[in-house]
């Protein structure tokens, strides 16, 4: 299979590609289901990804008619009606449930609020660390610090496995499964936003690999607000900010929601923007540091008093982190649209429930665990079925860019530079943020000709591996986030062009996007969009 | 980022080198880990959360400290309370509460939009 010798080869019915919250609910339903699961984390599961350091508000509603009513319509309009009432009421009822047990069985210390608990978010460090706990006392076994770096498929094309590196080993490992499951996490590009610097969009890689599809690839520009030069990006609480041009003049029509383009503009004209969280009371500010310890973390260390003195804020790329694209899911088990492979988290689209905009906090971690539990079961289903020879199927890797040069090989020189063409052409609020046809083409002409030289001349082993595979992801992610962008001529949710500024009722459907060296978008068939209301 | 592994108060349990999530650290030869890979640190804090002997203080910062900073200077840290504060704050550590029985943050309405001029 390759000319490697695999010092570690391993067999599983079920292998989940990611411990952040969806791939431990993912393991934890597959081992729930019978099957013999192997989680594979990139960093350590427990602490890897945007959750487990940043924590989240959970869309936790009762199960009360007018309450379930209320919770699905309230960003309907938001996201550009492309979200699905069927899959909103459905994530709101496992999410019912898997928080419950969350309580009970996890024994995750919730607030007590009024005598009851209160399961309407988590404080990040201690879910990811009960997670851990739990799906270790259900019988998963663990890899961490043990990257995958490819799909395997059966001569059917049937995802049958995945290859990896184990970075403190310094070895590979090949992990012959009955089903993959996907729970890489969205890609930041490598922002420092906060936890996100694992979520290079390697998931989405792997899958288009064996053709799978992404969607809703356009929503896919999110920025949070973080102190300049800091990691924590907490938008939410700047909903309290007064903000400010660098003169200490107010900056009319800037806000953490529905003024944030107005943050950039004014960062890419003057370069600074400062606030203040002066609109917070005595009682909410005390709430505020009990809620989010570590928003306060940066202010207590750099000696700022945010709810009085005047701090710089800038904008860190959440990219499909807190965007909502992703690969796209074909049926309820999260199935994607290959055989034996599935998908969850922000690894897959939420516009399921999302729609165009933004899935950050509350509806992402409802996603994380609701579609992680179905693509668990899913893939324990799938690889019951597959019988005896599951484990005796020829393989072959799946692996392209950054592995398997077309061309002469270069080394692993070209991920580097690939990383920069990232940095220069999706970082930047003109190009990625403030939108325009003028400004996306020449940057995809960029990513294009930095995919062309990745795929022609990159071929890394190990360790250099992971960093050339990352850098092929992210290249691939930001030009099906360009394609769509530019096929979307319209405003929709968080996809803006500042050309096209109004709803076109012509473009009332989803965007598929797929392919590699040559990338097709198209609207989604509407047969293949789950009825809703 | 990463800034300082306290080499006195270190138990060289090895913790920080498994649960950082980007892999900064090595093991050290006298058991005390290194920082490795200092530009690889997401400064995500997760390394802080998780040391037993509050060793360890990631700065805010997502560039290193330069030499003369504050940050880099545990005597300063110690007496300024900062080793080991973020543990202290979500309460984990023998004999703390946990934080997150406390976590309940305000309601969050509409956003602030800021005016042309403040009253």
């Amino acid at each position: 299979m390759t000319s490697e010798p695999v010092p570690l080869d391993l067999t599983a019915d079920v292998v989940v590609a990611g411990g952040g919250p969806a791939g431990t609910w993912a393991a934890l339903a597959a081992a729930e289901a019978g099957a013999d699961v192997l989680l594979l984390d990139k960093g350590y599961c427990g602490t890897s990804g945007p959750t487990a350091s940043g924590g989240t508000g959970v869309w936790y509603v009762d199960p009360e008619p007018a309450a379930r009513e209320k919770a699905m319509a309230s960003r309907e309009g938001l996201g550009g009606y492309l979200a699905d009432r069927r899959w909103m009421a459905r994530v709101l009822d496992q999410t019912y449930e898997n928080m419950n047990r969350l309580a009970t069985e996890a024994r995750y210390p919730f607030p007590v609020v009024d005598g009851e608990l209160y399961k309407r978010g988590v404080q990040g460090p201690e879910y990811m660390r009960r997670m851990r706990s739990w799906v270790k006392r259900a019988g998963v076994r663990i890899l961490d610090h043990s990257p995958v770096l490819e799909l395997l498929v059966d001569n059917a094309g049937t995802v049958a496995g995945v290859r990896g590196h184990r970075r403190q080993h310094d070895t590979g490992y090949r992990v012959r499964a009955g089903a993959v499951v996907l729970a890489t996490g969205g890609c930041a590009f490598l922002s420092k936003a906060l936890g996100c610097d694992v979520d290079t969009g390697d998931g989405a890689l792997y899958a288009a690999e064996v053709g799978a599809e992404m969607s809703g690839m356009e929503f896919s520009n999110a920025y949070g607000i973080a102190p300049t030069f800091t990691s924590v990006t907490k938008t939410a609480y700047y909903g309290f900010a007064t903000f400010f041009r660098g003169d200490g003049t107010p900056l009319e029509g800037a806000g953490s929601q529905g003024g944030r383009s107005v943050i950039a503009r004014e960062l890419l004209r003057a370069g600074t923007v400062l606030c203040t969280l002066d609109q917070a009371t005595p009682e909410q500010r005390q709430q505020m540091r009990l809620g989010q310890p570590n928003f306060f973390l940066t202010f207590d260390r750099l000696g700022i008093d945010p709810f009085t003195d005047r701090f710089p804020v800038t904008l860190l790329l959440e990219g499909t982190v807190r965007g909502t694209g992703g690969i796209r899911i074909a049926a309820d088990d999260c199935a994607t649209s290959v055989p034996g492979l599935f998908a969850a988290g922000d690894a897959a689209t939420r516009e399921l429930i999302c729609g165009g905009f933004t899935g950050g906090g509350s509806h992402n971690s409802a996603w994380a665990m609701s579609s992680g539990t179905w693509a668990g079961r899913g893939a324990a289903q799938f690889a019951s079925g597959l019988g005896a020879g599951t484990h005796r199927r020829r393989l072959t890797a799946a692996g392209g860019a950054g592995l398997r040069p077309t061309g002469t090989p270069r080394g692993a020189g070209w991920g580097e530079e690939a990383i920069l063409v990232v940095r220069e052409q999706v970082h930047p609020y003109d190009k990625n943020y403030l939108r325009h046809g003028d400004r996306l083409r020449p940057a995809l002409a960029e990513l294009d000709a930095a995919w062309s030289a990745l795929r022609t001349g990159s071929g890394a082993a190990g360790a250099a591996a992971v960093r050339t595979r990352q850098a092929a992801a992210m290249v691939a992610h930001a030009r099906w986030m360009y394609h769509s962008a530019l096929a979307r001529t319209e405003s929709r949710g968080m996809a803006r062009r500042q050309e096209f500024p109004g709803l076109d009722p012509a473009q009332h459907h989803r965007l598929t996007v797929g392919g590699l060296d040559e990338i097709w978008v198209r609207p989604e068939a509407r047969e293949t969009v789950a009825v809703a209301s | 980022m990463i800034e300082i592994v306290s080499g006195s108060r270190c138990v060289t349990c090895d913790v920080c080198v498994a649960v950082c999530p980007t892999n900064v650290f090595d093991r050290g030869p006298d058991g005390v880990p290194v920082i490795a890979r200092q530009g690889d640190c997401q400064t995500c804090f997760m390394c802080e959360a998780h040391c037993p002997a509050d060793a360890l203080f990631v700065a805010p910062l997502t560039h290193p400290a330069p030499a003369d900073s504050p940050f880099v200077d545990e005597t300063h840290l110690v007496t300024g309370g900062l080793l080991g504060s973020y543990r202290k704050e979500i309460g984990w550590g023998r004999g703390r509460k946990p934080g997150a029985r406390l976590a309940v943050g305000p309601e969050l309405g509409a956003a602030r939009i800021t005016p042309a001029a403040l009253s």
